[in-house]
């Protein structure tokens, strides 16, 4: 190679010997340790060589090279590679022979494959890895969105059936499963639907008291806590709870045994993963979010209690007298009737996602956070659709 | 040749995706016969047909005179482990292997759990009767998979790769004890696998699948096939790569 127009050294040369590069007018020359630290600058310095690099080849020379790692060698393949893309020959002269097979490794290279033919192998490469178009990309997001509609009609139809066949014969049920599930999903559940929904109604009567105060209406806050908090809030917020504990448990279960080949094994015993796993699972749900609601009604009325006392000045009389005067049973009703769709949209939702995991640990993480978030905005759609209907028909 | 699976002119794959097409060939009753290839060859997908978990892309399969399997029918009549052992990680060792009894018998369970006892006294895991599988080591985990696959004691087992991982001392029991149980109970067995020296102790006969050929390129006695002139069967069988 002819003499050097303009070297570069390694930034780690102050710590010893790194390695050099000699830029020549056909290519360059790299000589002393080639090592991952250096990774970075050398990058750097390959580049520059395949911005400078002309026709019909670009020499890259190693003799100078004492040793080299791995990784820094996959540096110097993947340059080689993309000057073969356009068309440009890279020749690596002076590989020790210890260092060759390692290169050949990296190169991918068949055996005898002649140069032009590495050459389309690599433009082929490059050509695959051109970004996706918008139309590709809406193409494909449609595809992937009727495929996934597809799949939750499928898991409808195939829950339709195993609940006939449940029904039909109730041995086909894993009906032992459902106490402790109930015991999991509702019982274990309890501290955390008291305490959030005692917050919900203290913090709903605290916003309410000053305004009513002003208009001297401080009983009626008994009245807003009640019907608020039996006909929207309790049903809302314990439905939240057990989504973020049981739907987010569900999927990650029913994920992690389908990555697992659990599901599958369950086909092979003859046993139907649905009437299996997803009906115990929504009996069990359908059995406690109502319960968790009534508890969470009372908690609730009694976070407006405990505000009616120390800063309305009520007593606790008076206050459970205006609640049992302005709370109806179809109130209660109402908030049973959304818990029990809330409920069923819980295990829904988190066992079809559950189904549909694949991939490992990631693949059931993912369905996991799809399921909270799903369920979530299902549950605000329900409740809406609930709450007009019951205005609309006047009760 | 009596065939217990009998696959004609099978193809399968994924959506548009033809992982393997026209294969066709028979297992025998009484027979250990081991389906091999690569990585990536497509031997686990073949064995998710043959046991009806997916449903064949063209053509036939017919386990033990019954048509294609219909899991969704009820109790298929074959047992299958699955490469990972596929426990039920909330049931204990025995529960796993009593639950096909359980749900397909009239037996008081007493005698569930005595069946499934001498099932994994059979693959020597008695003691591990009453622990969870999460206790289990890889190796226990497939020999309690494989007496979970025996306890309605099937005519016809498949296993899927069932030495990849496991010491050279666990897969030698687990051959024994595949060679014992075809020996004693006549059981058939399908073994998906790339280990060599496995298939040279246990199989009788073999296909060899190639991702390339999307096929069949070679059929017979393992023994016979590791002589054979055509390059891709006698790299796999000889452990060359292709190139020499």
């Amino acid at each position: 190679m002819a003499a050097n127009p303009g070297t570069l050294e390694s930034p780690r040369r102050a710590r010893g010997p790194a390695f050099r590069v000699d830029f020549g007018p056909s290519g360059v020359r790299i000589g002393g340790k080639l090592e991952l630290a250096d990774a970075g600058a050398l990058w750097r310095v390959l580049r520059t060589a395949v911005r400078r690099a002309k026709p019909p080849a670009l020499v890259i020379d190693l003799e100078g090279v004492e040793s080299a790692d791995a990784g820094a060698l996959a540096l110097l393949v993947e340059v080689r590679n993309e000057l073969a893309a356009r068309g440009l020959r890279a020749d690596l002269r002076g590989v020790s022979e210890t260092l060759a097979p390692l290169v050949a490794l990296y190169e991918g290279e068949e055996h005898g494959e002649p140069p032009p033919a590495r050459a389309r192998r690599f433009r082929r490469r490059a050509r695959r890895k051109k970004p996706e178009g918008m139309v590709a990309q809406i193409g494909r997001r449609t595809v992937e969105l009727g495929a996934g509609a597809k799949n939750i009609v499928t898991f409808v139809g195939d829950l339709a059936v195993s609940a006939m066949t449940v029904a039909k014969r109730p041995a086909a049920g894993h009906w032992r499963e459902v106490t402790p599930l109930v015991e999991r999903m509702g019982a274990d559940a309890v501290p955390i639907v008291l305490l959030i929904n005692f917050l919900v109604g203290f913090v709903m009567a605290f916003q309410a008291a000053r305004q009513l105060t002003m208009f001297g209406a401080n009983l009626y806050v008994a009245d807003l806590v009640g019907i608020a908090h039996t006909r929207e809030l309790a049903p809302l917020m314990t439905a939240i709870i057990v989504c973020g504990r049981s739907g987010a448990a569900i999927a990650a279960e029913i994920g992690s045994m389908k990555v697992a080949e659990e599901v599958d094994a369950l086909r092979t015993l003859g046993l139907s993963p649905v009437a299996w796993l997803v009906i115990p699972r929504t009996l069990a749900l359908l059995i406690v979010v109502p319960i968790l609601t009534l508890l969470a009604d009372v908690i609730g009325i009694l976070g407006g209690l405990a505000v009616g006392i120390t800063t309305l000045g009520l007593t606790t009389t008076g206050y459970l007298s205006e609640i049992k005067k302005s709370v109806v049973p179809f109130d209660v009703g109402t908030g049973l009737i959304k818990s029990i769709a809330f409920a069923l949209a819980i295990a829904l939702v988190a066992s079809q996602q559950g189904f549909a995991a694949s991939g490992g640990a990631e693949g059931v993480g993912k369905r996991t956070t799809t399921t909270v978030v799903t369920t979530l905005f299902v549950l605000v759609l329900i409740d809406t659709f609930f709450t007009v209907l019951f205005r609309t028909l006047g009760v | 040749m009596e065939p217990i699976v009998d696959v004609k002119h099978l193809s399968v794959g994924w959506g548009d995706t033809v992982l393997l097409e026209d294969l066709s060939f028979q297992v025998g009753k009484g027979e250990v016969f081991a389906v091999l290839g690569g990585s990536g060859a497509g031997k686990s997908t073949l064995l998710r047909f043959l046991v009806g978990l997916e449903r064949p892309l063209a053509g036939e399969i017919d386990v033990a005179g019954k048509g294609a399997p219909d899991l969704d029918a009820g109790l298929p009549p074959f047992g299958v482990m699955f490469q990972g052992g596929a426990l039920f990680g909330s049931m204990t060792v025995g529960e796993n292997v009593g639950l096909a009894l359980q749900e397909w018998t009239s037996l008081p369970p007493d005698a569930i759990r005595a069946i499934a006892r001498a099932k994994l006294r059979l693959v020597g895991m008695e003691d591990a009767i009453d622990k969870l599988p999460s206790e289990l080591s890889g190796g226990m985990k497939k020999r309690a998979a494989i007496a979970r696959a025996l306890a309605l004691d099937p005519d016809l087992i498949f296993l899927d790769e069932p030495s990849a991982g496991l010491d050279p001392v666990t897969s030698a029991e687990l051959d024994e004890l595949l060679v014992t149980l075809n020996k004693t109970l006549g059981l058939s067995v399908v073994v998906v696998t790339h280990e060599l020296e496995s298939v040279f102790d246990i199989a009788h006969r073999c296909v060899l699948l190639d991702k390339e050929a999307k096929g069949i390129v070679a059929e017979g006695d393992p023994r016979e096939l590791r002589g054979s002139s055509d390059p891709r069967v006698s790299a796999f069988f000889q452990r060359r790569t292709r190139h020499g």
